[in-house]
């Protein structure tokens, strides 16, 4: 554009720019009023609406399910935002308030809002009471947690095993220097992955290859050969379907990580009684047994996560 | 200013320049990918290109169904890469990555040869025929000389959008600099995010005007001086923007 042109058409242009901007303000504000409406409003018959996230992988997708569709049956309105992507993205979306309830894990989540691995332990009842601690000043609150335990695996192909006489993870400290592990991205930055590994087992792998969360992925670099150990979630129904070897966490790096709801005390501020006791009385059926077994129909047998829990609920007599 | 802040301490961080998720290795990977599917893509659609410029025939067909193919996101293309990658033994990363980035470059090649060919002043071309050449010497005397500006356009836009759009493949598991962009987003790290969107424009950038240079070489100066300045980058066909 030469200067002339830009001198002589200045303030029409200027005109035109201010007008778009006007429209996308209003187009913005407009966009917002109707999201928050969305965001506070009511089912009829005065039960809230519920926004349930979850992060990225099988399990949470059914858990999110199992809490969904048991609010359904009892007059809830639920938005679904699953799958939204790791913990990074879920927390941050939960603390804001963009979601209200999501499925976590006791251990790992003390550990990732409190950023000090030594809050959590291998009590689950401890462990929920400082995540509660923790939680509070964030206006949110842990609800019941599950029997259900659900820890970082590490993973190896029976070949690799017997090769280095592997059963448990400190097998593999001498040995590590030529193997390459594959996780999820985040896994350099996390207690329970890398780092937790370098401290405790002294494991320092020769390199890691980002996969994602316990995923199609993982199993297929770890079957392939593209990587020796991998990162699998211990109720993976995939590792004893597949024969692969989960190393036993001899030195006790993974802690209580049982399934527990997270909720925005908002929520439960304005929630009727019974949204209380319809979460924790799911949740006080959600065994590992149980959940590995959930896990293997979506993960393996490619049901629908959606039909799968609706199954569980209706087997369980949550719904009918 | 805190992504500035976070960029600069990323980039001068001398842990990030070494090893397998170093700053060299990851440019070195990105470069395979991308000069593989280029490669890949040109071997495929010159001949095309330049025989439907050449005879004519059945142009409109192949240009329309290419058209239609260009309008697949490469991201449904990455999805249905990986399962074949898988089919054909060809495992995660790289492979799933290069059957995506192919389709992408194929379009661009064959539209832009095509229209090289046919823009090259039809008199001249009867011209050549009238003095008793034959069709392939028509074609490598005449037509593939005074299309070659065009027909290099379009490799360099194939190239461009090549190399900005492997970024896709760390979606699984392959490296290159798109692994900055999809780790930095998994562990909330802006500094790594923004290097690997910076470190991918440039390469963009280098890539087109290592285009420019080849061109330079390749095109007849008798050719570079006939074409107008303003005109030699018109029929860019296949312009695309990144995904």
């Amino acid at each position: 554009m030469t200067m002339t042109c830009m001198h002589g058409s200045r303030t029409k242009r200027q005109g035109r720019i201010r007008a778009l901007l006007l429209v996308l303000l209003v187009a913005s504000a407009v966009v917002c009023a109707s999201s928050r409406q969305s965001g506070a409003g009511s089912a009829p018959g005065g039960k809230p609406t519920v926004r349930i996230g979850s992060t990225n992988f099988t399990e949470q997708l059914i858990v999110a399910e199992l809490y969904a569709q048991v609010l359904e049956a009892h007059g809830y309105t639920v938005e679904r935002r699953l799958n939204l992507g790791n913990r990074e993205i879920v927390a941050p979306a939960l603390e804001s308030g963009q979601i209200d309830l999501v499925p976590e894990y006791l251990a790992t989540y003390l550990t990732f809002v409190t950023k000090d691995k030594n809050k959590a332990s291998t009590d689950p009842a401890a462990t929920r009471r400082n995540l509660q601690e923790a939680l509070a000043p964030r206006h949110l609150t842990v609800l019941d947690y599950a029997p259900a335990i659900d820890t970082n695996g590490f993973v190896v192909t029976k070949e690799t095993a017997d090769k280095y006489k592997a059963a448990r993870l400190s097998d593999l400290t001498p040995v590590a220097g030529q193997l390459v592990l594959g996780a999820p991205p985040e896994c350099p930055d996390r207690p329970f992955c890398i780092p937790g590994l370098r401290q405790v087992y002294g494991i320092t792998f020769k390199d890691f290859k980002a996969l994602d969360a316990g995923g199609p992925l993982t199993v297929a670099a770890l079957e392939g050969r593209q990587v020796d150990v991998a990162l699998l979630f211990t109720t993976d129904a995939v590792i004893a379907a597949k024969g692969l070897v989960l190393l036993q966490d001899d030195k006790r790096l993974q802690l209580a990580d049982n399934i527990a709801p997270v909720v925005r005390d908002d929520l439960l501020a304005k929630a009727p009684a019974d949204f209380r006791s319809l979460i924790d009385g799911v949740t006080a059926k959600i065994t590992t047994e149980e959940i590995t077994a959930l896990n293997r129909k979506v993960g393996l047998d490619k049901q629908d996560p959606r039909a799968v829990a609706g199954d569980w609920l209706r087997q369980k007599g949550f719904v009918k | 200013m805190r992504i500035v802040l976070a960029t600069a301490a990323w980039l001068t961080s001398p842990a990030h320049w070494q090893g397998s998720d170093g700053v060299a290795v990851r440019v070195a990977e990105h470069l395979a990918l991308s000069g593989t599917a280029l490669a890949a893509a040109a071997l495929l659609a010159l001949p095309v290109g330049l025989w439907l410029g050449h005879t004519g025939r059945h142009a409109p067909l192949v240009i329309n169904l290419l058209n239609v193919g260009r309008g697949l996101p490469s991201l449904a293309i990455l999805a249905f890469a990986l399962p074949v990658a898988f089919w054909l033994g060809l495992g995660l990363g790289f492979w799933p990555t290069v059957l995506m980035l192919v389709p992408l470059g194929v379009p661009l090649i064959v539209i832009n040869s095509y229209v090289a060919i046919r823009s090259v002043d039809r008199e001249v071309v009867d011209v050549a025929w009238g003095t008793g050449m034959r069709g392939w010497e028509v074609f490598r005397e005449v037509e593939l000389p005074l299309g070659a500006p065009i027909i290099l356009a379009g490799v360099r836009n194939a190239a461009v959008t090549i190399v900005a759009t492997a970024t896709l493949g760390a979606l699984v598991a392959s490296g290159g600099l798109g692994r900055y962009i999809v780790d930095g987003l998994a562990r909330q790290e802006t500094g790594r995010l923004v290097t690997g969107a910076l470190l991918v424009a440039l390469l963009s950038i280098t890539t087109e005007a290592a285009f420019d240079m080849l061109e330079r070489v390749v095109v007849p100066p008798s050719v570079r001086a006939a074409q107008h300045p303003g005109t030699r980058r018109l029929p860019n066909v296949g312009t695309r923007g990144s995904p």
